[in-house]
């Protein structure tokens, strides 16, 4: 057997059917983890299903900070008897098994390299509850409790999480702790307690956070002052809106009248969502949607209409796995082209790209200050991973002297005053127009949108020179975005190799650059988080032999862009992709930057001198 | 916002209670056909708007795509406009409405643009019960792509020759009593007298309001034979310039009253029969109205005039539950929830 040993490294997964009530144990425990000043990155990983299919919750535990996906798995809950062989055969050698030993285990297939733990689950919550639901129910916490003495998860910790979850309803509160109690008495008694593999306190949280990333979107939104929502449900974006809704409910409503300070709409389809968002910021009030693939391939023509017409729109695409339907309970990065160059016509947008809840939260609250600053849809680009699983993140701030930015808008006093306005005049020489409010003033400012030819001064055309005036004027704009997206995050230290990435990839990233480091590679960084490129991202592509780009889909979207946005030569950047609807892991990037950079003469040769 | 008054107009010219003359109503020049109906329903508009003293600033008005849709160019030349989309104009009035509750909307659409491609948006805006007027200008075809059959085709079918439209119409009255609607009247481009009080009741319910006006096409209809057929247009047309296609044609007008019916020969030659209600219809009764257009349906006779009104409304901001003042007026003081709330919901994720 081999030796499996570790303190606060570890990746535990359970293996459940969904609808089995098995989410918020696993959460409780996931939880646990980060009560102790652990590091934890937790995953769920779920199907487009509500009842009886597979389901999985994977947590990594690192006191050195590696919460992206590993790989392979150190300690397995496996509860589904369907996917039972495969549950097995993901764990590491010498890794545990904890297993219901209620029915024998089928011989076949036996590991002679890992460890097995029988409870007998079933029979002890048939023998300690009457109904069927507390049965199913209870099995969970049982195994929980188990975990508590066989990992060495603080029992009060466990015990203060319920009491914050069921407050105030003790006898909730009072059966839970029992059936913890339960389990963590019968692993004490039959195991030795704790396994060589277990955590133990440590005060490496600090003030950070667990949030999932879709929460701080919705917050972003709120802080942002948003007051209209349009939107259709989709998974993984759903929750972007719920979130929203509870904020804003609890924060914006109306003390004395109790009324509410934000209107939200649920739309017939996504078309209606992002035509209510256009709407309202065409009328002055600051208006999102969140959706996902295919609800950005519906708004396509609405969004070319906000681009020529320039209104400020806000768009949240959290990713799923395409194309259509896909797998729309899997992550992946994109719909990258989809958005930036969504709709008919010349048309281009402008990307956000977090990574991190804390950037959910930031960048939220900045595309409504871009969007209104540059006139245009902004994008958030998120994905399924940064959008529902819980991440470790720096606390969600806003500056204390944080005021909204509402563009160039021409107010009843601009027009009294003689402001001499025309709706698609390039004053300022920065390629962004001045707008007005509908309702502003009785004789002056008010102007006809419309997504047909349009001159400077706002006036139908169907003239060519005029038509392309204001085509190129956008263009102009689109320059003055890439100085307002927020800048690459880089590492320099003057490598003639580097690596490109952006969003999600970053947790596995961190952890992958010190392991290429052990092995004697070395590696420039640079983290995109917005479209139009800055000229910082060329400079840097342009300081560097190589650039591997790796980015979560087949067609290596994000390279396709750099190479038509920057006309950088297509043998410079080398792609990674990793598509197969799971988050990234270190594992895999390790083995495929290696890869590339072995096969590489020039590379072997830098690397053995 | 504001209400301050325009320069002052020539003592002599006509004003209204605000000092507006119906010069102030008007918008820029039409470039549609001569004699479209269309151009009739924008006429009444501006005589609605201008009688009702609304400040023409605080109307907006919001179109998708189609000849129909471009009319708002043509009235009310001081209130901001949108052409938006192609059968999408509820949801951007649905976003505009609840960013800005204290502006008049008006909504116009197409019935290509209504009945077809924005059906479901119809649908739904009437559900949300919205306060707007939306305007069908109802001619029976896709006017803007030349003459198409449109899902409300056949207003006349029972006096038209030439092949039947295969296909059942939608009567957009009947969806919309049938979805709630509180206000619902049908009018005819041509009959002013009748059309001005529907688009000024219209205007002063505080909910939604629906008017399929009926708007002839004076280049385009789809009878065999008929040299504005589709067919034949397709057939002889030469590229781009349609004007070629478009006889001098002078506006239809009707003048008749309650309670009678009248003939209306369209441009093509074909009949419309149009029947104007009686004095001693109760708009009030929903039920009456749904049988009273069935069996209006089975005589092949087009009822005009208020069909319906419930005067109990409720707007779509009472079901959100919104403040009195228009979202987008709030400041940001208001809206920021602040630094202690926010720490005290990263610490609820610890
Ligand atoms: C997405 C989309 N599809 C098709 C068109 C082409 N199109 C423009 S107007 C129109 C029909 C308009 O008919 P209607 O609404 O009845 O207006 P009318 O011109 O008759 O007043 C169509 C199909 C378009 N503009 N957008
Ligand atoms: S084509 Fe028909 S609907 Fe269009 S402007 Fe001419 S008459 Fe009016
Ligand atoms: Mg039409």
């Amino acid at each position: 057997m081999p030796d499996l040993k570790s303190v606060n490294e570890l990746v535990l997964r359970f293996a459940n059917v969904n609808g089995s009530g098995s989410a918020s144990a696993n959460s409780l425990v996931g939880k646990s983890f980060f009560r102790m000043g652990l590091p934890v990155g937790p995953k769920n990983i779920f199907p487009s299903n509500i009842q009886g299919l597979p389901t999985w919750y994977e947590i990594r535990v690192s006191e050195k900070g590696y919460t992206g996906r590993r790989g392979s798995v150190d300690v397995m809950v496996a509860m589904n008897s369907q996917t039972f062989q495969q549950d097995v055969a993901d764990l590491v050698p010498g890794g545990y098994l904890l297993y219901d030993s209620t029915k024998p285990l089928n011989p076949h297939g036996r590991r002679d390299d890992i460890n097995y733990i029988g409870i007998p689950l079933t029979q002890i919550a048939v023998s300690k509850y009457e109904q069927a639901r507390h049965r199913q129910l209870f099995k969970n916490v049982i195994y929980a409790g188990a975990l508590s003495a066989l990992l060495d998860i603080e029992f009060d910790v466990l015990c203060d999480l319920l009491g914050e979850q069921f407050r105030g309803r003790d006898k909730i509160i009072e059966s839970n702790i029992d059936a913890l109690q339960t389990g963590y008495d019968y692993a004490k008694r039959y195991y030795d307690c704790p396994l060589p593999v277990r955590v133990e306190r440590r005060e490496l949280v600090g003030d950070r956070i667990l949030v999932d990333g879709n929460s701080a979107v919705g917050l972003g939104a709120v802080y942002a002052g948003a007051t209209v929502a349009g939107w259709y449900p989709i998974t993984p974006s759903t929750s972007v809106i719920d979130a929203y809704t509870k904020y804003a409910s609890k924060l914006r409503t109306d003390e004395t009248s109790g009324r509410k300070l934000f209107g939200i709409a649920q739309a017939e389809d996504e078309l209606a969502a992002i035509g209510m968002v256009i709407g309202a910021n065409w009328n002055g009030a600051r208006a999102f949607t969140a959706t996902s693939g295919p609800g950005i391939s519906l708004m396509s023509e609405f969004l070319g209409l906000a681009y020529y017409a320039e209104i400020p729109v806000v768009l949240v695409d959290v990713q799923r796995c395409g194309p259509s339907t896909g797998m729309p309970t899997r992550t992946q990065q994109s719909d990258l082209m989809a958005c930036a160059y969504a709709s008919h016509g010349d048309s281009r947008h402008v990307l956000l790209l977090p990574a991190t809840p804390d950037e959910c939260f930031e960048f939220s609250m900045l595309s409504f200050d871009l969007a209104e600053r540059l006139q245009t849809p902004v994008i958030l680009v998120s994905d399924l991973d940064l959008g529902m699983n819980d991440s470790v993140s720096k606390p969600m701030t806003v500056a204390p002297d944080y005021v909204w930015d509402r563009g160039k808008v021409a107010d009843y006093e601009m027009l009294e005053n003689g402001f001499e306005f025309y709706r698609y005049l390039d004053i300022d020489e920065d390629g962004i127009p001045y707008r007005t409010y509908p309702g502003t003033h009785p004789t002056k400012g008010a102007f006809f949108t419309r997504g047909s030819g349009h001159n400077k001064y706002g006036g139908y055309t169907e003239k060519g020179p005029e038509y392309k005036e204001n085509m190129e004027r956008l263009l102009g704009k689109f320059s003055t975005a890439a100085t307002l997206v927020p800048e690459p995050v880089i590492e320099d230290k003057g490598r003639p190799d580097a690596v490109l990435y952006f969003g999600t990839t970053l947790e596995p990233m961190v952890e992958a650059i010190d392991e290429l480091n052990q092995q004697g590679y070395s590696l420039d960084q640079i983290r995109l988080r917005g479209f139009p490129f800055s000229e910082e991202v060329w400079a840097f592509i342009n300081r560097h032999d190589r650039v591997l780009v790796v980015e979560q889909n087949r067609d290596a979207q994000m390279r396709s862009m750099l190479m038509i946005e920057g006309d950088i030569d297509p043998a410079r950047l080398i792609s990674v992709t990793q598509y197969d609807g799971m988050p990234v892991t270190a594992e895999f990037l390790v083995t495929a930057i290696t890869g590339h950079l072995s096969d590489d003469p020039a590379v072997s040769q830098r690397l053995s001198a | 916002m504001s209400y301050a008054k325009p320069k002052v107009a020539h003592p002599a010219i006509a004003k209204n209670e605000l000092g507006y003359t119906r010069r102030d109503y008007e918008g820029s020049i039409s470039t549609l056909c001569a004699g479209c109906g269309h151009d009739s329903i924008s006429a009444a508009l501006i005589q609605a708007c201008y009688e009702l003293d609304l400040p023409p600033h605080q109307v907006a008005k919001i179109s998708g795509i189609g000849c129909s849709s471009k009319t708002p160019t043509y009235f009310l030349g001081a209130s901001h406009g949108f052409n938006s989309v192609h059968g999408r104009m509820p949801s951007v009035v649905t976003g505009a409405n609840i960013a800005n509750k204290d502006l008049v909307y008006v909504g116009v659409s197409g019935d290509g643009d209504t009945a077809s491609i924005g059906f479901g948006q119809f649908s739904h805006i009437v559900r949300r019960r919205l306060n707007m007027l939306y305007m069908v200008e109802n001619n029976g075809v896709y006017g803007l792509t030349k003459g198409q059959f449109s899902a409300t085709a056949d207003f006349g079918s029972a006096s038209k020759g030439g092949v039947p439209n295969p296909y059942d119409q939608i009567d957009l009255i009947q969806m919309a009593l049938q979805l709630g609607a509180t206000y619902v009247a049908r009018g005819f481009s041509g009959d002013k007298k009748q059309l001005v009080p529907l688009i000024k009741g219209a205007l002063s319910h505080p909910g939604f309001a629906l008017i399929d006006c009926i708007s002839p096409c004076v280049t385009f209809n789809n009878h065999e034979g008929s040299t504005r057929s589709y067919e034949y247009v397709r057939e002889h047309d030469v590229p781009v310039v349609t004007a070629d296609y478009v006889p001098y044609a002078k506006t239809i007008k009707v003048d008749y009253e309650p309670g009678t019916g009248t003939s209306v020969k369209m441009h093509d030659g074909s009949m419309l029969n149009l029947h104007k209600l009686e004095e001693d219809y109760d708009p009030y009764d929903r039920k009456k109205a749904i049988n009273y257009l069935l069996d209006c349906q089975e005589q092949g006779k087009i009822a005009t005039g208020m069909l319906y009104v419930n005067p109990d409304v409720t707007d779509f901001h009472d079901i959100l539950e919104t403040v009195e003042e228009p979202l987008s007026s709030l400041s940001y003081d208001r809206l920021n929830p602040g630094a202690d709330a926010l720490e005290s919901i990263n610490a609820s994720f610890r």
